[in-house]
């Protein structure tokens, strides 16, 4: 006696291959889920206990980013201001506002304003500002449009594969070193009118992967082999 | 036996039909296998443990085994119900832990940042830490205010960069938990206030009296201040008295230097011109012997054969690190030695062939007498603390005649600001306590109560209401400040100011480099309470005194300088002529006794019991028998086999009618008919870490035999006890067919005949299937590699504890070291050579050998091993999964696995003493030695940042800066000029197993030893 019919070779054939396919489906959507911001963060505002604008800060007041984070040419952090640097201005304007009261209260009390970390990155991760910034990557190369975030967000995923993919192919994202802290820096397209065209070192360049080879060597970039050895980033 | 012969031992058909795995029921060593090895002379040439020697089936399989017996296994208590339970949970939660989302963290700015202060880069502040009234000279790294590693002052005459294990572990002290935290009445908690206005009343009283009532106990005090601020009371409360005690002291060499010249000078040696070094009984090269860091540095430069190389000999009572490096040792009994030291200083006029038989004993003499004669001022006698006083007269009479003082050997005003008898004055303590005289005894640290001469009864006397008011200054909540109403926390040397000496009398200013974590106070603020001064800082103190002292002019930029330096200029101590007065000097009475020997000795790890609560120390393996979170009572295997004792087995020790019971280990090199027991165990208020551990045998120890007595017995109790011993764990084997030892060494005169003796057996670079290329690494700009001096190393250990500071090591206790999952990541192994009962010893230091061939990256189905482009072989703890493949792998057997979550995550002191740069690792992850990766990545950043590269000599790794015998360099393979590849281009440049083929990073240089011709048998 027949209990299947003749078509169910048919679909039990189909579904070796659609078994696959699920399972091969279900990694795609769960290292989809691990891209996304519910996971990274990226675009996420977090609270602060005072709404700090960078865009009004930056864009609007045109302070250079070193001005309050001091130790980004020199240490692996880039320095979170104290609560001095706040009160430097806001000792004489909006010394009545009522939001700025939390940065008043510390600089009153002693006590630190403790700010909700925005770009984080895993223990096992250990990420040096000064030589990316003396390497020539620029601020809002990884920090995105931070002169246009009225509240702080982090811009890239900031997981290994966005890493990895600067350390793999430097070319496509390095920069004049005067350029670092230039937010409206934009880079050179292959543009025969010269649009956004960058002078290093005497010679005008039109195409970035151009000039980021050249600055590459310029700037002593060690080789993508080094540079995507373990050990530059785990310790 | 031949090393294949070995191999052939059915021993792993014997392993399998011991369904058994739990480590506790190991097969006993056979002691007269043992011997039957030596006679034949069949064992292996270079045996680590009395085990290996008799070739016992146990150790074969140590050997075979990755991790010992035991270790790999889940033996803990767990059903398999639990068991299948928490695998179901964690399975389903497996596929989870990839989408933690993280948690939200806060970044806390400072309100005014300090001018100069960095986040992300390390401050380093200079200051000492003291041990026995004796400052070693260090540097303190500190991450915003948090001091995290110490590390030696290179600029310092006394460390030159180098450390001790003390200095190196007092960082955990800081931060220990269990210290005490609140000043206490009878228990209760009180304010600092409450204590002033309490014990104002009863000085107020005794100020009537001058002080007649008042009795200040301290430890050996070198601080300057202290030490005039005492004084200071002293003079103003004539009736009061100071009184000294402390269990390590040195008595004898005070006493010593009274009996040969009428005062105490201090004696400090110049190791660097002597020739020929004699220890009688002295372990000058290991932490605790003052100026040992300098001691270790100037003796290792000696011991270059292709330079003047110096030659040691040593007669010892107990086998030390310092006899392990000997050219020639002896073992003799400590009560022999005094006859030894007697027929040296006769030597030359007295016959020593007469006197002496024509045994080892005198054969050595006469020849240990001709070098000395012929090396006249530059040679040097030391003596060992624990010598009666008549040895050191004797040696100092022996350094006169050889015309050594002034040129190895000076003397000097003693470091010690009050050097009197520690017994005497303790004694005299008692007596007055027994006499009622004493209202208030104040006790500035130590712990008396717990380490006192045991007939003294001073526990008991603190306890009963001799004394109306006790003041205890201390750290932890011990035996004493149990005994006492008020105890006052300490604070730690990096929470408070004071001074002290190193051992050549340089004074130093300690700085602290963090407001005290429990309201600590510094011995200077309960004097100044004494004093009536109770608002004066510790700060104030010590900077009042040296105004006093300074002469010059701008007394701020002196002070500045000072702590900058970490020294003040021009204090060390001058040397001084002193008389010998050779009639005083009594004859040496031959030893009468024939029974055996009782030795106390200080443990080479916890000291005299201080550092109990010490998980570093206490984890750390004791240079010789690598036991750790143990004493044992010491004996040799000669007398083992009388008394029919072995490893593990329980013996009850009987002395001046006291027992005491301890698992017994039996010494290779120890002289016979004499024990060795260790101080500082079996504590009952250490903290959670110390109390229990070991055995006490303070209560045998009495003033009149502090060190040594006769008439000690020994009976087997049937009992056995499992001591943890990392010796035979990480034990490497010779590969199949290859005889090369892992230790090389030679003669110096066999050396000059064949000075590449240690590369024989190596296979040639070029000998590879693969293809050449990929261990080409010229193109780099850095390709880092490592050479370790054998000769150099003491195994002293600092590289060990450094290595843990740096990189964040976790202690795992002892239970879990029984089964070998202990994990430094550079351990020491010791090899011995030659006759059990007098062997000769050598020090191997195995970190990882970065392999350029790396067995451990091949099997590796994560890739979480692999190399850099700089040819190290990096450990990728978040790809790592487990499967221990790697460290199976590894002919080293230099990878460490968390089989447990061994690091404390929670104790919230511990977050703050962690090397922020150095991930911490968790359950199930294999680490090992990194050659110190963030000080290179910091280094090469701190380089490229200036568009330069990292210059010979900037970079250092943990266990190199520690290492006070410069046996350890890093650096750079393409830089030819750097000091690692001079290290590499010498003839005795070895590789570790180096007939794998697997490149080893890590190179070693080979032993040379230069013994006396005239001993050569």
């Amino acid at each position: 006696m027949q209990i299947f019919p003749r078509s169910s070779n048919a679909i039990a054939r189909a579904s070796l291959v659609l078994v696959v396919l699920a399972v091969a489906g279900l990694g795609w959507v769960v290292l989809e889920l691990e891209r996304t911001p519910y996971i990274t963060n990226a675009g996420v505002r977090k609270a602060q206990p005072v709404p700090f604008s960078h865009e009004h800060h930056v864009t609007g007041l045109g302070i250079d980013c070193r001005y309050c984070h001091t130790s980004v040419e020199t240490s692996s952090f880039a320095g979170i201001p104290p609560t001095k640097t706040c009160i430097n201005c806001h000792q004489q304007i909006w010394t009545n506002a009522a939001y700025l009261e939390p940065v008043r209260e510390s600089y009153r009390t002693g006590r630190s304003l403790e700010w909700t970390r925005v770009n984080q990155l895993p223990d096992f991760v250990y990420f040096n500002h000064s030589i990316h910034i003396n390497k020539g990557v620029g601020c809002n190369t990884c920090h995105g449009p931070i002169d246009h975030m009225p509240l702080t967000y982090q811009y890239a995923s900031l997981q290994m594969e966005f890493c990895l993919d600067c350390h793999r192919n430097t070319e496509k994202y390095l920069r004049p070193r005067d350029q670092v802290f230039n937010m409206r820096y934009e880079p050179p397209v292959d543009d025969p009118l010269g649009k956004n065209a960058v002078v290093f070192g005497g010679k005008t360049y039109n195409n970035q992967i151009a000039l980021g080879t050249a600055l590459h060597e310029a700037y002593n970039v060690r080789s993508v082999k080094d540079i995507t050895s373990c050990n530059t980033c785990h310790r | 036996m031949s090393i294949d012969e070995h191999k052939t031992k059915p021993a792993a058909a014997k392993a399998a039909a011991q369904p058994d795995v739990c480590p506790t029921k190991r097969k006993q060593l056979d002691l007269a296998t043992v011997r039957e090895q030596i006679e034949d002379t069949t064992g292996p040439e270079y045996w680590r443990s009395l085990e290996e020697l008799a070739g016992s089936d146990e150790f074969q399989e140590m050997l075979h085994r990755e991790f010992p017996k035991g270790a790999s296994e889940w033996l803990d208590d767990f059903s398999r119900r639990g068991f299948l339970k928490t695998m179901g949970a964690s399975l389903a939660l497996a596929g989870l832990t990839g989408c933690t989302r993280m948690p939200n963290t806060e970044i806390v700015p400072y309100v005014r940042q300090p001018e100069n202060v960095i986040p992300g880069k390390p401050k380093f502040y200079a200051t000492a830490h003291t041990l026995g009234g004796y400052a070693s000279p260090v540097l303190v790294e500190s991450h915003l205010f948090r001091p995290t590693k110490i590390e030696g002052n290179p600029q310092h005459p006394a460390s030159l960069g180098g450390t001790d294990i003390y200095a190196q572990a007092s960082i955990l002290d800081l931060y220990d938990p269990d210290r005490a935290q609140d000043i206490t009445y009878l228990g209760d908690v009180r304010s600092w206030n409450a204590f002033i206005d309490a014990i104002s009343g009863p000085l107020m009283a005794e100020k009537s009296m001058a002080g007649g009532g008042v009795r200040i106990l301290t430890q050996t005090v070198s601080s300057p201040t202290l030490a005039a601020q005492i004084r200071d009371y002293l003079a103003a409360n004539p009736q009061a008295k100071w009184h000294v005690y402390e269990p390590i002291n040195r008595d004898n060499v005070v006493e010593g230097a009274k009996l040969a010249f009428g005062e105490p000078v201090e004696t400090r040696y110049d190791l660097s011109k002597a020739d020929v070094i004699v220890s009688l009984d002295a372990d000058f090269l290991y932490a605790g012997f003052p100026g040992s860091t300098r001691y270790t540095r100037d003796f290792a430069a000696r011991r270059n054969p292709d330079a003047d190389m110096n030659r040691l000999y040593v007669i010892e009572s107990t086998p030390s690190s310092t006899g392990m490096k000997a050219d020639h040792r002896l073992p003799m009994k400590a009560s022999d030695i005094q006859s030894f030291a007697g027929a040296l200083a006769a030597f030359g006029r007295v016959d020593p062939q007469a006197a002496r038989p024509t045994d080892e004993v005198g054969r050595l003499l006469l020849a240990v007498g001709k070098d000395l004669q012929s090396h006249k001022g530059s040679s040097v006698v030391i003596v060992g603390d624990h010598q009666p006083p008549v040895v050191h007269a004797l040696a100092h009479s022996v350094n006169q005649a050889l015309g050594n003082v002034g040129k190895t050997v000076f003397y000097t005003d003693p470091v010690d600001a009050n050097p009197v008898n520690r017994a005497d004055s303790l004694k005299a303590l008692v007596d007055d306590m027994h006499a009622g005289k004493v209202d208030v005894l104040l006790i500035l640290s130590g712990n008396p109560a717990y380490d006192a001469p045991a007939e003294l009864e001073f526990a008991s006397l603190l306890k009963s209401p001799a004394v109306a008011t006790k003041v205890y200054l201390g750290s932890h909540r011990n035996e004493t400040a149990e005994l006492c109403q008020w105890h006052v926390p300490e604070a730690h040397y990096l929470e408070s100011w004071s001074d002290g000496r190193a051992y050549d009398g340089t004074a130093t200013i300690i700085q602290p480099l963090i407001e005290p974590l429990y309201n600590g106070k510094s011995a200077h603020e309960i004097i100044a309470v004494f004093a009536g001064d109770s608002g004066a800082t510790g700060h104030d103190l010590v900077q009042a005194y040296w105004q006093k002292q300074h002469t010059g002019a701008d007394f701020d930029t002196f002070w500045r300088k000072s702590l900058h330096d970490g020294w003040i200029a021009d204090t060390a101590s001058k040397p001084k002529t002193v008389a010998l007065k050779t009639s005083s000097v009594p004859a040496p009475q031959s030893a009468t006794a024939s029974g055996i020997e009782l030795n106390f000795r200080r443990d080479p790890s916890i000291y005299d019991g201080r550092f109990s609560n010490n998980g570093w120390l206490q984890e750390l393996p004791k240079p010789l028998t690598k036991l750790t979170w143990d004493n044992p009572i010491m004996i040799g295997p000669a007398m083992a086999e009388r008394l029919k004792l072995n490893f593990k087995d329980v013996a009850e020790l009987e002395f001046n009618g006291k027992k005491v019971k301890g698992a017994v280990w039996i010494q290779a090199g120890h002289p016979d008919n004499s024990i060795t027991v260790f101080l500082g165990y079996g504590r009952t208020r250490a903290g959670r870490v110390g109390s229990g551990a070991g055995f006490d045998v303070y209560p045998m120890c009495t003033s009149q035999a502090p060190w040594f007595a006769d008439g000690a017995k020994l009976t087997a109790t049937g009992e056995t006890y499992n001591l943890a011993s990392t010796q035979g764990y990480q034990t490497m084997e010779t590969p199949n067919g290859s005889e090369r030892p892992q230790v090389q060494e030679r003669s110096l005169e066999e050396y000059k005949k064949e000075p590449n003796f240690a590369k024989e057996g190596e296979p040639p670079k070029d000998l590879t299937l693969y293809k050449p290329e990929i261990f080409d690494y010229a193109k780099e700009t850095y390709s880092w590699g490592m050479a370790i001096d054998l000769n150099s190393c003491v195994g002293c250990n600092n590289c060990i504890l450094a290595c843990q500071s740096e990189n964040n090591i976790a202690v795992v206790g002892k239970e879990q070291t029984l089964r070998g999952r202990h994990m430094h990541w550079i351990r020491v192994d010791a090899y011995y050579n030659g006759p059990r009962d007098n062997p000769k010893g050598f020090f191997q230091p195995v970190p990882c050998m970065q392999c350029e061939n790396a067995p451990c990256e091949l099997v590796c189905p994560v890739q979480a091993t692999v190399h850099s482009s700089e040819g190290l072989n990096d450990m990728i703890y978040n790809r790592c999964v487990g499967t221990r493949y790697c460290s199976n792998n590894c002919p080293y057997k230099v990878r460490r696995f968390n089989f447990l979550l061994f690091q404390d995550w929670e104790t919230p002191q511990f977050k703050l003493m962690r090397n922020p740069d150095v991930t911490i690792r968790s359950r199930g992850v294999m680490e090992k030695c990194t050659y110190c990766v963030q000080r290179i990545s910091e280094a090469r950043i701190d380089t490229e940042r200036a568009d330069s590269t990292i210059k010979d000599g900037d970079l250092q790794t943990a266990c190199q800066q520690s290492c006070p015998a410069n046996a350890i360099v890093f650096g750079n393979l393409n830089d030819p000029s750097s000091q690692v590849n001079k290290w590499k281009a010498q003839a005795r440049n070895y590789s570790l197993l180096g007939e794998l083929n697997t490149r080893p990073r890590t190179t070693y240089l080979a032993e040379v030893r230069n013994p006396n011709p005239e001993l050569a048998t």
